[in-house]
């Protein structure tokens, strides 16, 4: 079912969940296990499902099910095989994780936020990635990557993807 | 301009204002100050050599020297909003705290709603509404790289919402920034003023004051309403404040703006207004070099 032609929600269960529709404690275990954020980081937020395997996350606690447009952000897919946490996600809570992060340099950062594909060294997991890059000084959360056979991809959606303006490489006139 | 000539006789230095209208905005962003400091996203801008300069009466307004302010660092990563200065006046002045339920009756593109939630931290709810669906998937795509949580996005005409199926009962605050025949937006848009007809005008005011009289309804006693248009018609602005001023249930309060405006008017074309319209405020873009706008702030009766 797309994203977009429901407008009920339905809070996943706190346990006893299963691969597609995940429980509360489910969903903590993995972005613990997966990126080092500790389960504290969502204590306020409850974990929603519209549409099997699209995970939202909102603050607080609301009626379920529930009617709307949107109920927070979409934060997680768990309908494939691996799943995946969205970009507005990594950039939102990425600041806690302390695992399967790759670092990339501007050039690189470009390329992945225009939505490149480049081949990259990394000895870590393989499977989806944050992103990082320094910004003023210190790093700072782009997104997601998938890293399969020495490359990274980009998943950063089509909609957010830019060619990133940078006068610091031009030439002085 | 010519649609403008109609209030030759309610705004100061006439000529300067049509000048004012005629020159284009600059560009400014709004940081997402609950995300990153002002200082963090200056520098970042600064490491790709893009002029900056955070505006000396709100540093968290960022004027800069580019027009496409969305190819930037901190636009990707959801720190900064491309939102002009006059927008970014009205949510400060609903007073909100972290933990509050918050209404945003006619949000899209979020440019406001994603100002609430930071000053609310994105700790409480911010319900964002708005009845045109294309507008609603653009305000989901800006909540959501701002990094909201805190906030419900629901397609409604606000004359008629009912927030009762979400568990609210009624809002701390509420924020009314109107449909309007958005006059003061000529800086940034010049074919604003294309399809204008004073029909239009009268016809919005009835919408204006649907919506204003049900966030009166629905807003806790004690809580601000801030009614806000991005227009000069008194028909948009003082008329419908005024009628609900006449239903009784509100008050409207002075407001303090950081750089020079007019105050609103008690009196158009033959038709007197409560004189409590003066505590609102008209901004022209000859005063402050920004684009017009209206603010009135109602406090509802406790």
């Amino acid at each position: 079912m797309s994203d977009d032609t429901s407008t009920r929600f339905d809070r996943v269960p706190a346990t006893g969940g299963d691969d597609v529709t995940p429980d509360r404690d489910a969903i903590l275990e993995w972005w613990e296990e997966r990126f080092g954020i500790d389960p504290s980081t969502f204590e306020a937020h409850t974990f929603w499902e519209r549409g099997r395997g699209n995970i939202w996350c909102v603050y607080g606690d609301h009626p379920d099910p529930f009617e709307a447009e949107g109920l927070g952000m979409v934060c997680l897919r768990t309908r494939g095989r691996h799943w995946k946490p969205t970009t507005n996600a990594a950039q939102r809570f990425g600041h806690a994780a302390t695992s399967n992060i790759i670092h990339l340099d501007r050039s690189q950062a470009d390329s992945y936020i225009a939505g490149g594909t480049q081949s990259i060294a990394w000895d870590g997991d393989w499977g989806y990635l944050l992103v990082a890059t320094s910004v003023a000084g210190d790093p700072a959360i782009l997104g997601v990557g998938q890293f399969i056979d020495g490359e990274l991809r980009s998943v950063v959606p089509k909609g957010r993807r830019r060619e990133m303006l940078d006068r610091s490489s031009e030439s002085s006139p | 301009m010519d649609s403008l000539r109609r209030y030759a006789s309610i705004i100061d230095d006439f000529d300067a204002f049509i000048a004012a209208s005629e020159r284009p905005l600059s560009h400014t962003v709004r940081v997402q100050t609950s995300r990153v400091s002002v200082d963090r996203v200056v520098d970042a801008f600064e490491e790709a050599a893009i002029g900056c300069s955070p505006l000396s009466w709100r540093e968290s307004i960022i004027e800069l020297d580019i027009d496409r302010p969305g190819l930037t660092l901190p636009a990707f990563l959801g720190w900064v909003h491309g939102q002009e200065v006059v927008s970014c006046l009205p949510a400060p002045l609903l007073d909100v705290v972290p933990g509050d339920v918050i209404w945003d009756a006619c949000a899209a593109p979020g440019s406001k709603t994603g100002h609430l939630i930071d000053l609310i931290e994105d700790v409480g709810t911010v319900v964002a509404t708005d009845d045109n669906l294309g507008r609603l998937s653009a305000l989901r795509y800006n909540l959501e790289r701002l990094g909201a949580t805190a906030a419900i996005v629901e397609r409604a005409d606000a004359r008629r919402f009912d927030p009762s199926p979400m568990g609210i009962e009624a809002f701390d605050a509420s924020l009314v920034d109107a449909p309007c025949t958005g006059e003061g937006t000529v800086r940034k848009k010049p074919s604003a003023l294309d399809d204008w007809s004073l029909g239009h005008v009268e016809s919005l005011g009835n919408v204006q004051r649907g919506i204003l009289r049900r966030a009166i309804e629905l807003t806790k006693p004690g809580g601000v309403v801030l009614y806000s248009t991005c227009t000069y018609a008194p028909e948009e602005n003082e008329a419908v404040v005024d009628a609900i001023l006449d239903d009784g249930g509100c008050d409207i309060e002075p407001i303090e703006l950081p750089f020079e405006t007019a105050p609103g008017i008690d009196s158009w074309e033959g038709t007197a207004f409560d004189h409590r319209l003066t505590r609102a405020r008209r901004i022209y873009p000859h005063h402050a070099d920004t684009g017009g706008f209206f603010i009135a702030k109602l406090r509802v009766a406790t």
